[in-house]
């Protein structure tokens, strides 16, 4: 198989560790060599934070380089448009529908992208960009928690593991109170994108989409 | 058995699969989780100690009594431990003593750079660099073999790009099922350090490292990969895998063991290359002493000797030079300006953190722009980040414990300002108390305050001997702070809450105007363990003034909504600081059967 590199983006305390921990034992334990570098320590705290996911056969670097990524997995907007100088051309972009201002925003000192600029310069290279109702849809569930592995369910309808390897690793690294609606999660966020994809008018990456993100 | 480890993990399960007996660590980005692995294994024994200088005396003590010993720190924590580091060098081993030593190339989460492969050459040891967790889980082993059979410290350089990356590891060891015993045999002249002894000592460190380099020529983990006769790269660390991706058909010699170096095999994989080239994160450590052996050698020249490397960086470097490197594709100009339009993110105190509320009250003084006015010498925690706006209340942060240092020296210098140093409670017991005994025996009236959130809550939350428990969970006896405080001279010494705005102000603004020693002990547990379920705050937008005041906490569950304020019930802790500074009365908690129908 190519190489698969996969960025994860976010801000400290959505669980983006979290969800790059379970791809990769998913990817692990789909016979793939996986290498992985997360955002720790002071930049933690509420600040940007982003995982390099590479999967394949052999890989050295633990570091995607520019222009290499060929899925980005954002849970808020502004953290997916700032990493696009590293999409390929052909990369997919699935962005959970929401914004988290930065303290600078609410002061009045910046502002925040509207849709239209995350659009564009995600779009710029060429990539396709999907958005989710991530928010809206881990509230229904019950929990905003499980944002994270909602937005792994629409991410694994592009990477080629199995439903039950997802559904059993997510089984075994969450306490077990919460794999129930961890679950749902994550099939709620696959059904949404598998919907999207056949829907096609779903996608928001315009009229040259030919409704298959994969 | 194939695992996904980080490199800490791969150095603890390594290190524990050799034997280890007994290890010691302060916390620190990125060195953390090696203990806290460590911790999770009851047939040793892992401690946190104070601070990494006794951390090491502790490893340095448990290996002369020939069981094997690890100490762990980040790149800084080797300056505290520096001291017991180098007599380490000279008293030797029994045991194997490792100690490992993670940089932070980068400054991801640290207050400096430095390449602390230096250390290593400056104590005359030998030093492995993994470029992976499979490295990393390899090379343990074998540390401790050298360390004994050589009679010697041993350091294992790590990065944060090695220590936070998970790499696949198989996992082909098992701890072994007995131990030798721990023995102490006296012998005077080996660790004595009494000048007559560490003389004779001292020349046997240099005919140690004799031996060393003669080792490293053989050491399994060092190995070439024959490729292009064209372009020949020496690399160690992560730096090596970078290297690999952008120059696939070079040969590469991999040092893992990089001190001492191996040159015999470098001159043969010299002479069989037309250009010989050193690619290597931070320091021109491995290029600097290839020239000396008087070899044509590239390198800094073209690569950063600062900042943390990657493929983009090298591959530009490569390019440049002209060593054949693949092409990059960058950014163009108008993606570019784009995403420097991008407001950015910095870290910002959690919300209901208990720095907050002192720090809110540090700078809303009044004293802050005065040109007589309010200086605020700080130190390396969570809340260095109080040196950020909103709050803009630390004016100072160099290092573990030197806010009191500096305010004395600010005082003694005769600033007219007045001086408050503040210190978290991990940090003070780290290297405070020091400061503190100091202050009182050199007569100062500054203004110490000690942040007591019971916790290291930057690393991660680790246990220190304020917080009544081991890293191995087990209770023990909580140092008291405010006995401690006492019992070092300061008389006068007062508690007040993290959480009680108008106390702060008056404790803090009576402190700073008397002519004395004052010592504040604020206590707040840190909301990330503490954890109490509270009632979150909500803003009634028809008692709200806008006067948008709320905002001057900085914390990001207070919000603009438009026109309206509004706080993110999911992300309040319901501390009330928000609650007791609003002058419309308009912040109230959320009613638990409101809470539950929202």
């Amino acid at each position: 198989m190519h190489n698969i590199n996969v960025l994860i983006t976010g801000v400290g305390g959505q669980g983006v560790v979290l969800a790059s921990d379970i791809l990769c034992d998913v990817a692990l334990a789909g016979g793939c060599d996986v290498k992985k570098t997360d955002t720790l320590g002071m930049a933690q705290r509420g600040g940007s934070v982003v995982t390099h996911m590479r999967i394949g056969e052999v890989i050295d670097s633990p570091l995607i380089g520019e222009g290499e990524v060929d899925l980005l997995l954002s849970f808020e907007k502004l953290e997916a448009a700032r990493w696009s100088s590293y999409l390929s051309p052909n990369a997919s972009v699935i962005v959970s529908d929401q914004s988290v201002p930065p303290m600078s925003v609410n002061l009045g000192t910046s502002v925040y992208p509207d849709d239209a600029l995350v659009m564009r310069i995600l779009r710029h290279g060429g990539a396709k960009v999907m958005f989710v109702e991530g928010q809206r849809m881990a509230t229904e569930l019950g929990n905003s928690k499980v944002l994270n592995v909602l937005m792994l369910g629409a991410l694994s309808v592009l990477l080629p593991f199995d439903n039950e390897s997802w559904k059993g690793v997510i089984t075994q690294r969450l306490p077990a109170k919460v794999v129930d609606i961890n679950i749902k999660a994550f099939e709620c966020g696959r059904s949404f994108m598998l919907d999207a994809i056949s829907k096609n008018a779903a996608c928001a990456c315009g009229s040259d989409c030919d409704g298959s993100l994969s | 058995m194939k695992k996904l480890l980080s490199g800490n993990e791969a150095i603890a399960l390594g290190a524990y699969h050799a034997g280890l007996r007994v290890a010691a660590a302060y916390p620190g980005t990125p060195s953390t989780e090696i203990l806290e692995n460590l911790s999770k294994f009851k047939d040793i024994h892992a401690e946190w100690a104070p601070n990494e200088k006794v951390a090491f005396e502790v490893g340095l003590g448990a290996c002369y009594t020939g069981v094997r010993a690890m100490v762990s720190m980040k790149h800084v924590g080797l300056n505290v431990a520096a001291d017991p580091f180098m007599a380490a060098s000279v008293t030797g081993v029994r045991g194997g003593l490792v100690v490992v030593s993670a940089d932070d190339p980068g400054i991801h989460s640290s207050q400096n750079e430095q390449d602390n492969r230096c250390f290593a050459k400056f104590a005359k040891i030998a030093m492995f660099e993994p470029s992976d967790s499979q490295d990393a889980y390899d090379i343990m082993p074998l540390a401790f073999e050298i360390s004994e059979r050589f009679d010697t410290p041993v350091m294992v350089r790590s990065t944060t790009r090695i220590s936070h990356a998970k790499t696949v590891v198989d996992i082909t060891k098992e701890r072994p099922d007995s131990l030798p015993p721990a023995v102490f045999k006296r012998d005077m002249a080996k660790f004595v350090t009494l000048p007559v002894n560490a003389r004779r000592r001292q020349q046997l460190t240099l005919e140690r490292l004799e031996k060393l380099a003669e080792y490293s020529e053989t050491c399994p983990l060092n190995r070439i990969i024959q490729g292009s006769a064209d372009v020949g790269v020496i690399s160690s660390g992560v730096a090596f895998n970078y290297a690999r991706e952008v120059l696939p058909t070079a040969s590469f010699l991999k040092l893992v063991m990089s001190y001492p170096l191996p040159q015999n095999m470098i001159r043969r994989f010299a002479a069989g290359v037309k250009r010989l080239v050193v690619i290597e994160e931070l320091d021109p450590f491995i290029e600097e002493q290839v020239r000396a052996m008087g070899l044509e050698v590239e390198g800094k020249a073209f690569i950063p000797a600062s900042g943390e490397l990657n493929k983009d960086i090298i591959c530009c470097a490569a390019q440049k030079a002209g060593w054949g490197a693949l092409d990059v594709r960058k950014a163009d100009g108008e993606l570019q300006e784009m995403l420097g339009s991008l407001t950015k993110r910095p870290p910002l105190l959690c919300p209901g953190c208990p720095h907050t509320g002192v720090f809110y009250v540090l700078g809303s003084l009044g004293m802050r722009r005065r040109e007589v006015g309010l200086v605020i010498t700080g130190d390396i925690g969570c809340y260095t980040l109080a040196a950020y706006p909103q709050l803009n209340a630390m004016d100072t942060c160099a290092c573990m414990g030197a806010g009191i240092g500096q305010a004395l020296g600010m005082e003694k210098a005769g600033v007219g300002d007045k001086l408050v140093a503040v210190i978290g409670d991990s940090t003070f017991l780290h290297s405070g108390i020091t400061g503190l005994l100091n202050a009182v025996y050199n007569k100062s009236s500054i203004t110490i305050v000690i942040l007591d959130n019971r916790t290291t809550a930057m690393t991660g939350h680790q246990h220190h001997p304020g917080t009544g428990f081991t890293a191995q969970g087990e209770e023990t006896q909580a140092v008291d702070l405010v006995a401690l405080v006492k019992s070092c001279g300061a008389a006068n010494v007062q508690e007040v809450s993290a959480f009680d705005l108008r106390a702060l102000r008056s404790v803090l603004r009576e402190a700073i105007d008397k002519p004395e020693l004052v010592v504040l002990v604020v206590r707040g547990d840190c909301v990330a363990i503490s954890r109490k379920k509270v009632a979150p705050l909500a803003i009634d937008v028809k008692k709200c003034g806008r006067c948008l005041s709320c905002l001057s906490l900085g914390c990001a569950a207070i919000q603009k909504d438009g026109e309206n304020m509004r706080i993110d019930a999911q992300l309040c802790a319901g501390c009330t600081l928000c609650q007791q500074k609003c002058a419309f009365n308009a912040i109230a908690p959320v009613l638990a059967e409101e809470a539950t129908n929202a």
